[in-house]
């Protein structure tokens, strides 16, 4: 029984230029106390995903699709204090920008306090050491003295780090990570993304960690989905991403990695910018920018089929099975070699 | 925050200074014999000499100014009225608790309006509501306050006769007894002033709310509470309001100090005699200490207050209160 | 041996804390750029690396004089610019230009696209208003951008077309060397892999000589001939990408270059990274003797934060400030500051 179902699930929101189709049909389940990557860039709708699921879009103007299957429960049909109620508690969201997560005039100690008594009726003191039992989880030096700190008194990494102790303090099944490691320095991102790992173990929970950081995808998924233009395009474990992957849009990610081309040549990257969810490219949305590009590629949508003999695996593409293994190939032995160049 | 706090009345002494010497040689620019008009008319040479030397104007202006200033600090007086032979304090103190009526009451009466007005309109942008709001926001600003008080002390005052057409009664009722006194009729001719008053400032503050309001609604930690599981009252409460106003603050500071030291025109359209009318006067009667006596009395008060409003919102932003 | 374009000798930027409530005095001061020392040869990209805090913004800053340095030489091809003053500046600022990070800040929403690229020919007088605009379209087009785009403002165009829109400004009056502050950070994946190679190909067009500072370490490896690592306002290691990448020296580097992850799924999760602890200390105060001892695992005590390493040439070709360099990469055994052992593998 996985913990988080989600099925066919579609945002949509009016606009005064039309309808920007964000999300547009994406399935994907959750195992307990396992970690899902979803990866894309601007635009892929990963994020809006993530909101939807929470229940986090603006009400107005925004039409939901689908099934959102958590604990058995249909999130996207809860009313909405019974969804507050799961929000903090059972499902808990980080955000990308630590500066600007924090309400500047409340103090650490508040907000963390807020946290624990809005799902609890816990008085000051109780809610307080719990506070401070969290604060010492994701290291921060002096706990006690810092409850009564305010967020500009910290910095980048160790803002993160008070969010993420906001987001387990209620201890949920379910973290959901918002590029949590973007806006922050390579060492410090190196330290937050230990320190989940950690908590994970720690606390048991799932994660659902969306970036667009293939390193970081590798270092910590369990599952991956890659979203382009609204849709998924590739599911699977991380070694199906990885070392096989299937589709050109995740061939492109990878040659777009630096590491991944020997020194002296130029990067190979994917040509074009990402399409309006307005009005998405006709067939399979990414056939404009795709070097593979068949006849049928604008005329019908691929739909997510099974790789043959791997489990799992699943891609949206209407390129013959021999075309993507044999760029599978080729990119894992430059995976493999480039990865010394 | 002490040292800035201290920096603060340093500089609110300096601005005082400042405010009183500009004023003081302004006037001196104006070619009016002082000594001659309060002689009077039919003084001879000789008396209008001794009236002026009497009032210290024969001698240099820096020693005149010198003068004023002692006067001021040790005696704590603001001069002595030319024409009213009466010392400026009794005039500005009789005419400062009108203008005090008539601005607090219009920045309460403003605030009533403009916060619900400000909030409900940023929580349903282009709603049939917030489309009213602006279209009453920009009557508000574009109607001037004098025709605005003319034409409610006409319609609403004279034709209508719902309430008084102008004038002031005092609220202690110790008018000298004259036409009137005690809080109702001090409320009934303060109704119209007040409205008027408030009708250009609620404007402002209805735009200036709505503004911040759905500025802080978009931001990240607004959503975070959300994430947190927190009901939108809460998050409201504590999250968007807490933040929306505390610009307000200091904004409506100084729209109040700056209002204490003389709303001339509704004074004058309603005939109430505050700060702002007895300044009119006093410079028509080119009466200098009168003057001088408003300028640093209204000065006075809009530096403290500004001085509080700084304070005040240092100490409630966690960010200037622990720099 | 390729000439010296760009020579920066003991490069400082303070930046003065003040208080007081009357009379401000300075109590403590910003070492933002602390002692940098780099050469920069004709045609070729010296890559800086380094995370917030390290300086490398603000030495880019003050190399171009939109910052006044407060110690040290900036010398631009032969000519000491140091405190030059703006009227002589003005030529020497025709062949030094800069690229900024953020490019939906750096360029001007009012302004189209046309004006903003041929400002500096307008300011510089180069050409009639006529030559100046048909300029313009071919650099539009040189940068992959359409020409036809003129007219349009900042706001129509994405991510990446802005900040092609700011290298063709760069390049407008044909400069020697472009200082490029971290110009891909806030682009998608895909979309940094055009602008690099863009960069690439307009530095061998044009003769272009580079300086692209970046936090991402992959990035400029790619793009960089050498590469300088910068911590808190100083140098601690400098050299080739090959040399540096393969065998750091300076722990920092070796620090940074681990904390980068590994998109090969195997490697990442079979080696154990070496993750600095702490934070990065205050520029105000920076640690005695060696600015990274408190955070580095092969402190020793007594000399590490006695006196500041100076940058010396070490085994392998880079020079590196350090006392007790990296050894081998991967390390094979680090001693952390509480005297635990970690091991750490190189991404390889």
């Amino acid at each position: 029984m996985p913990l988080l179902d989600v099925r066919d699930l579609k945002t949509h929101f009016k606009t005064d230029d039309g309808i920007v189709r964000a999300v547009d049909g994406v399935s994907f389940t959750v195992e307990k106390g396992k970690t899902l990557a979803i990866v894309g860039e601007s635009g892929s709708g990963k994020s809006v995903t993530c909101l939807t699921i929470m229940g986090l879009n603006a009400r107005a103007n925004t039409i939901t699709s689908g099934e959102a299957l958590f604990n058995d429960r249909d999130l996207l049909k809860l009313p909405s204090d019974e969804l507050r109620k799961v929000r903090g508690q059972e499902i808990s969201m980080i955000f990308q920008d630590p500066m600007t997560s924090l309400n500047p005039v409340h103090s650490i100690g508040k907000q963390l306090r807020e946290a624990v008594q809005l799902h609890a009726s816990v008085g000051k003191q109780p809610a307080n050491r719990r506070a401070v039992e969290m604060l010492k989880a994701v290291g921060i030096p002096r706990a006690e003295q810092r409850l009564g700190d305010y967020p500009h008194q910290f910095s980048g990494g160790m803002r993160q780090r008070v969010m993420i102790a906001m987001a387990l303090i209620n201890n949920p099944d379910l973290l959901i990570a918002d590029e949590p490691t973007t806006a922050l320095d390579v060492t410090t991102q190196a330290q937050i993304l230990k320190l989940m790992t950690q908590l994970q173990r720690d606390f048991g929970s799932a994660i659902v960690l969306i970036t667009h950081d293939l390193g970081v995808v590798a270092e910590t998924a369990d599952d991956v989905l890659v979203m382009y233009a609204a849709q998924p395009v590739e599911q699977g474990g991380y070694q199906d991403i990885f070392y096989r992957p299937h589709h050109p849009y995740t061939w492109g990610l990878l040659n777009s990695l630096p590491r991944l081309v020997t020194e002296g040549t130029d990067l190979k990257p994917i040509p074009g910018t990402p399409p309006s969810l307005l009005r998405p490219p006709s067939g399979c949305r990414f056939h404009v920018r795709c070097g593979y590009t068949m006849d049928v590629c604008p005329k019908v949508e691929p739909t997510l089929e099974a790789v043959p003999g791997q489990a799992g695996h699943s891609v949206a593409c209407h390129l013959e099975e021999s075309v993507k293994q044999h760029e599978a190939s080729n990119l894992l032995s430059q995976l493999k070699t480039g990865a010394k160049a | 925050m002490f040292r800035y706090v201290i920096r603060r009345v340093l500089w609110a002494i300096v601005l005082m200074l400042a405010v009183t010497l500009i004023t003081y040689v302004m006037f001196f620019a104006i070619p009016v014999d002082a000594a001659r008009l309060v002689a009077g008319k039919s003084a001879t040479p000789a008396e209008v000499k001794i009236v002026a030397h009497r009032l210290y104007l024969d001698r240099p202006i820096y020693a005149q100014y010198g003068h004023f200033l002692y006067n001021l600090v040790v005696n704590h007086s603001l001069g002595y009225s030319y024409n009213d032979r009466q010392s400026v304090n009794t005039t500005v103190f009789a005419a400062a608790p009108v203008t005090a009526s008539l601005v607090f009451g219009g920045a309460l009466l403003w605030m009533v309006i403009a916060i619900p007005v400000g909030v409900l309109s940023a929580l349903r942008p282009r709603s049939a509501l917030d489309r009213t709001a602006m279209v009453g926001v920009l009557t508000g600003i574009s109607a001037h306050p004098v025709w605005l008080g003319y034409m409610a002390s006409f319609l609403i005052g004279y034709k209508l006769g719902w309430l008084p057409i102008q004038g002031y009664c005092s609220f202690s009722g110790q008018n000298g007894g004259a036409f009137c006194g005690g809080p109702a009729d001090w409320f009934t001719h303060m109704v119209l002033p007040w409205s008027v008053f408030a009708i250009l400032y609620a404007a402002f503050y209805v735009r200036m709310i709505r503004g911040n309001v759905m500025e802080t609604m978009n931001e990240d930690y607004v959503r975070t509470a959300r994430a947190k599981g927190a009901p939108e009252s809460l998050v409201m409460r504590r999250h968007v309001l807490r933040n929306a106003m505390l610009p307000v603050v200091t904004m409506l500071g100084m729209d109040i100090a700056i209002a204490l030291g003389g709303s001339v025109l509704i004074e004058v359209v309603f005939g109430l005699p505050g700060l702002g009318a007895v300044a009119v006067q006093s410079v028509e009667q080119f009466d200098l200490p009168k003057v001088m006596g408003v300028v640093v009395f209204a000065a006075a008060i809009v530096v403290i207050f500004n001085l509080l409003v700084d304070i005040l919102y240092a100490w409630i932003d966690p960010r200037i209160r622990l720099a | 041996m390729a000439e010296e374009l760009l020579v920066i000798e003991d490069l400082e930027k303070h930046f003065p804390v003040m208080r007081g409530i009357v009379f401000k005095r300075e109590i403590a001061r910003v070492r933002a750029v602390d002692g940098v020392s780099l050469t920069v040869h004709k045609g070729e990209t010296l890559g800086v690396v380094g995370e917030s805090g390290c300086g490398k913004s603000t030495m880019a800053r003050c190399i171009l004089r939109l910052l006044n340095p407060t110690g040290g030489r900036i010398v631009f091809d032969g000519q000491d610019i140091t405190h030059m003053r703006r009227g002589k500046l003005l030529p020497v600022r025709r062949e030094l230009m800069m690229v900024f990070q953020d490019p939906y800040a750096s360029l001007n929403p009012r302004k189209r696209v046309g004006s903003i690229v041929g400002e500096a020919l307008q300011v510089h007088k180069i050409g009639t208003d006529a030559e100046i605009k048909s300029r313009v379209q071919d650099l539009l087009d040189v940068v992959g951008l359409n020409p036809e785009h003129y007219n349009r403002f900042p706001h129509e165009f994405s991510g990446g077309q802005r900040q092609r829109i700011g290298i063709a400004r760069a390049l407008a009056i044909k400069p020697k060397m472009i200082v490029c502050d971290e110009p891909v950070s806030a682009l998608d994946v895909s979309v940094q892999a055009q602008i690099l190679n863009l960069l690439k190909q307009l530095q061998r067009e044009f003769d272009l000589t580079y300086m692209f500072i970046a936090h991402d370490l992959d990035v400029v490896r790619h793009v960089s001939d050498r590469v300088a690592v910068m911590y808190l306002g100083k140098v601690v290691e400098l050299g080739t990408g090959s040399a540096l990448y393969d065998h750091p020296r300076h722990p920092y580097t070796g620090a940074l270059l681990s904390a980068i992850p590994v998109p090969d799924p195997d490697i990442a999760r079979a080696r154990v990274p070496m993750v600095l602890e702490g934070e990065v200390p205050s520029p105000i105060n920076p640690p005695a003797g060696c600015r990274f001892h408190p955070r580095c695992p092969r402190f020793h005590a007594d000399t590490c934060d006695a006196s500041e390493p100076p940058l010396e040439r070490k085994d392998g070709g880079s020079v590196a400030a350090c006392y007790y360099p990296l050894e081998t990469w991967p390390m094979a055994d680090l001693r952390m500051p509480d005297g635990r052992v970690g091991s750490s593998s190189s991404p390889a």
